[in-house]
């Protein structure tokens, strides 16, 4: 009992209220986390508003009862506008993330369970195609595309899998040495199973944490990607094309078109953040500064 | 016969771990490898179970000798060895239940239908009951779990049983009672052992002949 307590002391004894902050921060994020999911999905189906409805008599209203987040110049609604940007950016994000992952796994897992020639040339690939800017090169991708949701997803995915790639890879050749892979290969397993039976499992809570922490980071990307007019088209509503939008009208003195799908940006993204952080911290302590957003 | 010529392998290929050692195994004979921690015997055990490639020399398997290593080896080569490792914990994989940690081999070699009749009669045989079989390795004890490792040695009737300090960390009645299984084991099918370890008592009650590690050198030594 003396030891556990010492032993925990050893990693949290950070500072006096270390706890309690990570407590809130926690529930915080996982409260707006799940009103975030809650919204996107009940808000479209149960409110019947079209959030397309132009108004030009309601243009630019400032925020009031019946517009909480005021109008665009249109006439939108902003609060419904915000609701389905926010849908179509987690969409992104998720897919990208997921995208990412896979293809991340899929490489990293390869190059360790394979490792020499094949694992140096593999990452040669990585270190290559991680030393182009990832904007610049998400960019060069989304413009070979007409405007839409998937080749935002693509070019998002198809420069995020490194780090996971790296995660994996170093993973996997940590486990490739121990004494039950090679009791695995002396029981007469292929490689194949010895990467499907033992090395995959041993590493998906790492490529999940990293899928997670990668959805806001994406959703960063698409708002970028839409704001430089290469993501999604205008008359889509997304975080990034509302603000677009709205840049005009902020120098003209009207802030809410900008603040409220800023806010939608920036507070989502960073609760998933904070849950994916509490995670990382419960399924590994010591790793807390690893993995960066 | 399994005979291990010359071999000399370790980690890096300017500081090898074993030098010029040479063994010589023949069916059904059982024998004890003696030395101190850290020279180079469990690398060695590796080598004869063609888990690590060796810098040079050769192994040869009933009078052939072997070319391949690891995944390379074709796999009737490779489960013709049943190895038991020192630190169960480290050779068991964390996700796998007893049961399926025995059978295993059995699935990797396809031979799923008759799996669960192998590891009842494997279970029986190194003392596992069925309540234990359904539980994840950090739910037993050392002991234990080194009896379902040597239940998965055993699971392809291996002709070679290589233990590497299999008791090291055992007290002595399951030692006693998993050098009796292997015992069994050879008696009744003729497999070889080569057991490994720093016990000399234990090695030599057990084994038909020990030989200690300073006498393998083919050459001697030049430092």
């Amino acid at each position: 009992m003396g030891t556990e307590k010492r032993s925990q002391a050893a990693w949290r004894s950070v500072g006096p209220n270390r706890r309690s902050t990570r407590t809130l921060r926690l529930r915080t994020s996982a409260v707006l986390v799940t009103a975030t999911v809650l919204a996107v999905l009940l808000v479209p189906p149960l409110v019947q508003l079209d959030q397309q409805a132009v108004d030009l008599s309601a243009k630019l209203l400032p925020p009031s009862w019946a517009h909480p987040f005021g109008t665009d110049d249109v006439g939108r609604d902003l609060l419904l506008r915000c609701v389905y940007g926010l849908r179509v950016s987690l969409l992104v994000g998720v897919a990208a993330a997921l995208t990412a992952t896979v293809i991340g796994t899929a490489v990293g897992a390869t190059a360790g369970a394979l490792g020499g020639w094949a694992d140096r040339g593999i990452m040669r690939v990585v270190d290559t195609v991680s030393s182009v800017p990832h904007l610049l090169l998400g960019i060069f991708i989304v413009a070979m595309f007409r405007p839409g949701v998937w080749p935002v997803v693509v070019s998002v995915a198809l420069t995020h899998w490194l780090s996971t790639a790296r995660i994996v890879r170093a993973e996997v050749l940590s486990l490739r040495s121990r004494p039950y892979i090679d009791a695995a290969v002396s029981g007469g397993a292929s490689r194949w199973r010895v990467a499907v039976r033992h090395l995959l499992p041993a590493v998906l809570p790492q490529a999940a944490l990293a899928a997670v922490l990668m959805v806001p980071h994406a959703m960063w990307h698409e708002s970028a990607l839409s704001f430089l007019g290469l993501g999604l088209p205008t008359h889509t509503a997304s975080l990034g094309t509302l603000v677009q939008t709205a840049r005009g009208s902020l120098l003209a003195g009207q802030w809410w078109p900008t603040l409220f799908p800023g806010l939608f940006i920036i507070v989502p993204t960073l609760a998933i953040a904070g849950l994916a952080g509490a995670w990382r911290e419960r399924i590994n302590p010591r790793r807390r500064s690893e993995l960066t957003l | 016969m399994l005979e291990l010529h010359a071999i000399t392998a370790g980690y890096d290929r300017h500081a090898p771990v074993v030098r010029d050692a040479s063994l010589t195994i023949a069916p059904g004979e059982a024998v004890g490898l003696l030395g101190p921690s850290g020279c180079g015997k469990s690398t060695l055990a590796r080598v004869a179970a063609l888990l690590h490639r060796p810098d040079s020399g050769t192994v040869v398997l009933d009078g052939t000798s072997v070319r391949r290593w690891r995944h390379r080896a074709p796999r009737e080569l490779r489960t013709a060895f049943g190895v038991v490792f020192q630190q169960p914990r480290l050779s068991s994989d964390p996700r796998l239940r007893l049961t399926d940690l025995i059978a295993e081999p059995l699935l990797a070699t396809g031979r799923r239908q008759e799996s669960a009749e192998r590891v009842a009669e494997l279970a029986t045989t190194v003392g596992l009951t069925s309540d234990l079989l359904a539980r994840r390795p950090h739910e037993v004890s050392d002991g234990q779990l080194q009896r379902a490792c040597l239940a998965r040695a055993l699971a392809l009737r291996p002709r070679w049983l290589i233990c590497d300090e299999m008791t090291a960390m055992l007290d002595a009645s399951t030692t006693a009672a998993l050098v009796a299984v292997v015992e069994d084991y050879r008696h009744t099918t003729g497999a070889g052992l080569l057991a490994i370890g720093h016990d000399r008592t234990l090695l030599q009650r057990w084994c038909d002949r020990t030989v200690h590690w300073d006498t393998l050198r083919s050459r001697p030594c030049l430092t």
